[in-house]
């Protein structure tokens, strides 16, 4: 796929990557419980690689922090994501690997939520149904198909 | 009436020469009439080969130069021209005269004629044989009946070559024309334009300086026809076709205005106008052309202008914001100081050069007074180019400078660090400072020793700082260098220190007496020791300050941090400065490095003393002596004196090996006791360091438990307080590794034996050793330590858990065959360990995890099931750190054997 003759999109615009999260005192005192928190979330999925490009969801501007919720009382995690383009037809393989990530990162106390930022794909509701649906999630990855895409996306770039 | 003229030169001509050429009579009539260029060539070619003369030439020229049609005219004269310029070295005497007085009577001729006259008379104004007289009759007629600004480009710069040329040639003839030359020169340039043409004129112009023509009463107007260009803005156009470039055109007419002291009362006015401008390349173009002025004039052609030039080069030093423009603004000074300098003086007269260094010195001061203004360093600068310019002035500016930075520094300290910093490139003259050496360094003293009164309260730390490393360095780097006044660096040395000593003296007493405000916070004492440490550091060699450290210094030292010892004991709540650990921590670098520099005598006095000071408590060789007879330093219940075992380490442990060290068991008995029973913290580490430092056979001893494990730790580490190279310890290369040669054996076979509660210490002594070995001998040696260190992993200590993950981490990735049979014990103990309370732990631990999962898949993947298990625990850390480092390692797991993962 991502050798593809055709690219759907290109030429996609590339964002600048965000910084490492700056460490902080409270982050080295053993004494203080740091809270899961926006930035953490994000910080997990911005890295992952596009299927498509070799730039990352994060460069394409495809994951925002803007756009990740999370409660760390109530355990729950939100993340809208946008496709390139409206008619990207990787975009529910994108919504898999970040669900993917999420699910492999989180503790399992956490409910997660992935959809697509309302109102940028064509095709919105479809697959944020497919994306809600753990059996169809669960199905996805018994498919050593999409399991290499996927893992692909998650593997660290550079090594 | 022109063609009349012609004619008669022709019909002499034709009268002197008979033979008819036809060939010849061809080429001229195709170049005339037939407009054919190329026959030009051909005739002169002709004319070279001797196939007929110039007059030859000229004869058959006739027709075409006495036609009535100006064109057939310039098409006649022009072939002439093109020919001589060919040719005009061959021709003799008589032809020349006879040419040029053709060619100046041409000149008068239509003006379509003029251009190819020029030309003529640039090739014959080459000509070596040039009659006597017939320089001046062809700029005369030039001069006349030419307007030069009104001709093309090229002709006008066929006149300024006809110049340069007869310049070359004709000087003396020239110079005869006196003062019309120059007005001459002076009208034809006026109003150039041309880049070209002006390097031209420019170039005359510099001869016309140079060569010593008499200007007479046209200085200003010759000024004025140059002047005007200045400053030059010239950029060349695209492509550059002639090559000509602004600093050409700068540097030819720089060369011209600053050529001779009669401009100067023009020029001058004109650079203080310049500097005005806002272009930042005429200030530069202004002041750099102000530098080359200084190089020729005197103090008669400056002196009414220097004040208006000065005030100028401040205005540009103090406001510029660029570095050109400060360089050019201070070479510019330093040129005017010199040629000041140069100045003979008159009897009568005052010495201009040191009106204008007060002149400066006036400007400067004011600002230098006050160092908060940013206007200092800019001052510096411009006193620094002026001392820098001879001699002469930077002994008046040394005599004029220090004066008033040394009374603002006992007026207020704040300001002393700049200036004292300022005065040393004032130092470019050695001897300058010889007379003030001994006031420099004596208010320095003054200021260091006066007691707490005042200064040393109000001083701040870095200007302290400042001071001992200007001192030392005025002392010692540059008094070493003159051997005629080493002699004088003990004692300049000395004061020094007793400067340093006595006020901690007060110090002890102040707070001794009134508690409460100590006076002197630790920041200052320990600043202070910095100080006196750099000082034995440079003194090393030293034989002299040597033996001050030696006599005075460190008994001193010794004393005053005894009695705050004491007097801390004592009365408790008023503790001395001199009694905090981090001073002690500061008088530790300088007692060992003071001792290290002993020689042999003074090195096993000092131990006699201090071992005799600290085993017996005999006080005698302390100055000042107050104390108890009996003091009790190495006794583990008081706190205060047992302190002082840090001072032992210094003085002892870094005495040369040579040096006995006398009642040494006695002394590591008491050691021992204090650093097991000690209840606290400061005196045992030291005192065990000390002990490591003293006793390498003792460290394999089972009975000292942890503290000898930690021993470990300062023999293998880099401790910067003993077994280092400057305390001469004896490091050899490589003696980590032979070390662990040596012991690790030992501790094996010690662990083995050892009772379960004291196995613990083994697996500290030896995750110490191995974590300090280099990277190569850890890999060689792994196999063999790793049941150890995995039992160390299950040792409850933190700190050789952390110890024992740190070295194995990198391992893990280096070397995973090492690993094999142990990769289920490993793997456990890391989980277990991930759950440790101590954050770095689990992260360590973590990190291992991570890394295991590089390892062969074939090793690790019978884990994976587990570890994934495992791992979601830590995702759940309260610690963002710990999860970050879970979910690296969770991450690589999850794609180990799978599709698309590795």
């Amino acid at each position: 796929m991502a050798g593809g003759a055709r690219l759907e999109n290109a030429n996609p615009l590339i964002f600048q990557r965000s910084g490492e999260r700056l460490l902080t005192a409270t982050d080295e005192d053993e004494d203080v419980a740091d809270p899961f928190d926006d930035r953490e979330i994000f910080d997990l999925i911005r890295s992952i690689n596009d299927p498509e490009h070799p730039l990352s969801l994060e460069e394409l501007n495809v994951v925002e922090q803007m756009r990740v919720n999370v409660n760390n009382q109530e355990s729950t995690v939100s993340v809208e994501f946008t496709p390139t383009i409206p008619h990207c037809s990787m975009a529910t393989l994108i919504g898999l690997s970040i669900k993917v990530k999420l699910l492999r990162s989180l503790p399992d106390r956490f409910k997660i939520d992935v959809h697509i930022t309302p109102g940028t794909h064509a095709s919105e509701d479809a697959v944020n149904k497919q994306l809600a649906d753990k059996e169809r999630v669960a199905a996805a990855l018994e498919n050593a198909q999409l399991l290499e895409v996927v893992n692909q996306c998650l593997s660290s770039r550079g090594l | 009436m022109v063609a009349v003229c012609a004619c008669a030169v022709i019909n002499w001509l034709r009268f002197s020469m008979a033979a008819e050429n036809s060939a010849l009579l061809g080429l001229v009539e195709e170049f005339v009439s037939g407009q054919v260029d190329s026959k030009a060539t051909e005739t002169a070619e002709g004319l070279k080969n001797g196939h007929f003369t110039v007059l030859q030439l000229v004869e058959a020229l006739g027709f075409s130069l006495i036609s009535s049609q100006p064109q057939t005219r310039g098409r006649g004269v022009q072939l002439l021209s093109l020919v001589l310029q060919e040719c005009y070295s061959s021709l003799s005497e008589k032809e020349v005269e006879v040419l040029l007085a053709f060619y100046e009577n041409r000149l008068k001729d239509h003006y379509v004629i003029t251009p190819h006259v020029l030309k003529g008379l640039q090739a014959l104004a080459k000509c070596s044989v040039l009659p006597p007289g017939s320089a001046v009759s062809i700029l005369k007629s030039i001069f006349q009946d030419v307007h030069v600004q009104s001709l093309m480009l090229a002709e006008r710069s066929s006149v300024y070559s006809i110049l340069i040329s007869l310049m070359d040639s004709r000087e003396e003839e020239l110079k005869s024309l006196g003062a019309d030359f120059i007005f001459g020169f002076v009208q034809s340039v006026d109003g150039e334009r041309d880049p070209r043409n002006l390097l031209l004129a420019f170039q005359v112009a510099r001869n016309i300086i140079y060569r010593g023509y008499d200007l007479g009463k046209f200085v200003e107007e010759l000024f004025e026809v140059t002047s005007c260009y200045f400053p030059i803005d010239f950029s060349p156009p695209p492509n550059d076709p002639h090559g000509i470039t602004q600093e050409e055109l700068v540097l030819s007419l720089r060369a011209v205005l600053t050529g001779t002291l009669q401009f100067a009362e023009f020029l001058l006015p004109l650079l203080v106008e310049k500097l005005d401008s806002d272009v930042q390349s005429a200030k530069i173009d202004s002041l750099q052309t102000l530098a080359a002025c200084g190089q020729i004039y005197s103090h008669r052609e400056l002196g009414a202008f220097l004040p208006g030039l000065w005030s100028s080069i401040r205005r540009e030093v103090f406001q510029t914001a660029s570095e050109r423009v400060e360089s050019a603004g201070l070479s510019a000074l330093s040129s005017l100081v010199s040629c000041l300098s140069r100045s003979v003086l008159d009897s009568n007269s005052e010495d201009s050069l040191e009106v204008f260094l007060n002149l400066v010195l006036k400007d400067c001061r004011h600002h230098l007074c006050e160092p908060d203004l940013k206007l200092v360093w800019p001052s510096a600068r411009l006193l620094q180019a002026a001392a820098g310019a001879s001699y002469r002035s930077s002994l008046i500016m040394a005599q004029l400078v220090l004066p008033l930075l040394l009374e603002q520094y006992s007026s207020s300290t704040q300001g002393f660090v700049q200036p004292t910093e300022l005065s040393r490139p004032a130092e470019g003259e050695e001897s300058v400072l010889v007379g003030f050496r001994e006031s420099l360094c004596s208010s320095v003293f003054s200021a260091l020793s006066e007691s707490s009164a005042g200064l040393q309260l109000t001083a701040s730390r870095a200007d302290v700082e400042k001071a001992v490393d200007h001192l030392t360095r005025l002392v010692l780097d540059e008094e070493d260098a003159q051997l005629s006044s080493v002699r004088r660096a003990p004692a300049v040395c000395g004061s020094f220190g007793m400067g340093l000593v006595s006020p901690q003296c007060g110090a002890g007493e102040l707070s001794g007496s009134s508690a409460g405000n100590g006076g002197f916070s630790v920041e200052d004492v320990c600043t202070v020791c910095v100080g006196l440490q750099r000082i034995a550091q440079q003194a090393r060699d030293d034989e002299e300050i040597g033996r001050f450290f030696h006599e005075n210094i460190i008994p001193r030292l010794l004393g005053l941090a005894l009695q705050a010892a004491l007097g801390s004991k004592d009365s408790g709540s008023c503790i001395s400065p001199l009694a905090d650990e981090a001073v002690l921590f500061a008088l530790v670098p300088v007692a060992s490095t003071a001792c290290a520099a002993l020689q042999t005598q003074a090195a096993s006095s000092m131990a006699a003393q201090t071992v005799a000071l600290f085993l017996d408590g005999d006080v005698s060789f302390l100055p000042e002596n107050a104390f108890p007879s009996q003091v009790q330093l190495l006794q583990a219940d008081s706190r205060g004196p047992s302190q002082l075992v840090c001072l032992l380490m210094a003085c002892v442990c870094s005495l040369p090996r040579s040096v006995e060290i006398p009642e040494l068991e006695r002394l590591l008995l008491r050691l021992e006791d204090l650093s097991c029973s000690s209840p606290h913290l400061f005196s045992y580490t030291h005192a065990s360091k000390c002990f490591a430092a003293l006793l390498f056979s003792l460290l394999s001893d089972a009975e000292l438990g942890s503290e000898v494990a930690e021993g470990f730790r300062v023999l293998m580490s880099d401790s910067p307080d003993v077994l280092n190279r400057e305390c001469h310890a004896d490091v050899r290369i490589m003696y980590r590794q032979r070390f662990f040669h040596e012991n690790s054996s030992k501790l094996v076979q010690g662990f083995n034996s050892a009772e379960q509660e004291k196995k613990s210490h083994y697996l500290k002594a030896l995750s110490h050793i191995v974590n300090n070995l280099p990277r190569q001998v850890q890999l060689t040696e792994l196999p063999a330590l790793l049941p150890l260190l995995l039992e160390a992993l299950c040792c409850p200590d933190q700190g050789v858990q952390l110890s024992t993950l740190c070295c194995l981490q990198p391992v893990l990735l280096e070397s995973p065959a090492a690993l094999g049979s142990q990769l289920e014990a490993l793997v456990s103990r890391l989980l277990a360990l991930s759950s440790s309370p101590a954050m770095k732990v689990r992260i360590t631990s973590l990190s291992c995890v991570h890394a295991l999962a590089r390892l062969p898949e074939a090793l690790v993947l019978p884990f994976r099931a587990r570890v994934l298990k495992a791992l979601s625990a830590p995702l759940d850390d309260k610690k963002r750190l710990v999860r970050k480092e879970a979910v690296a390692a969770r991450g690589e797991w999850f794609l180990l054997g799978s599709p698309g993962g590795r």
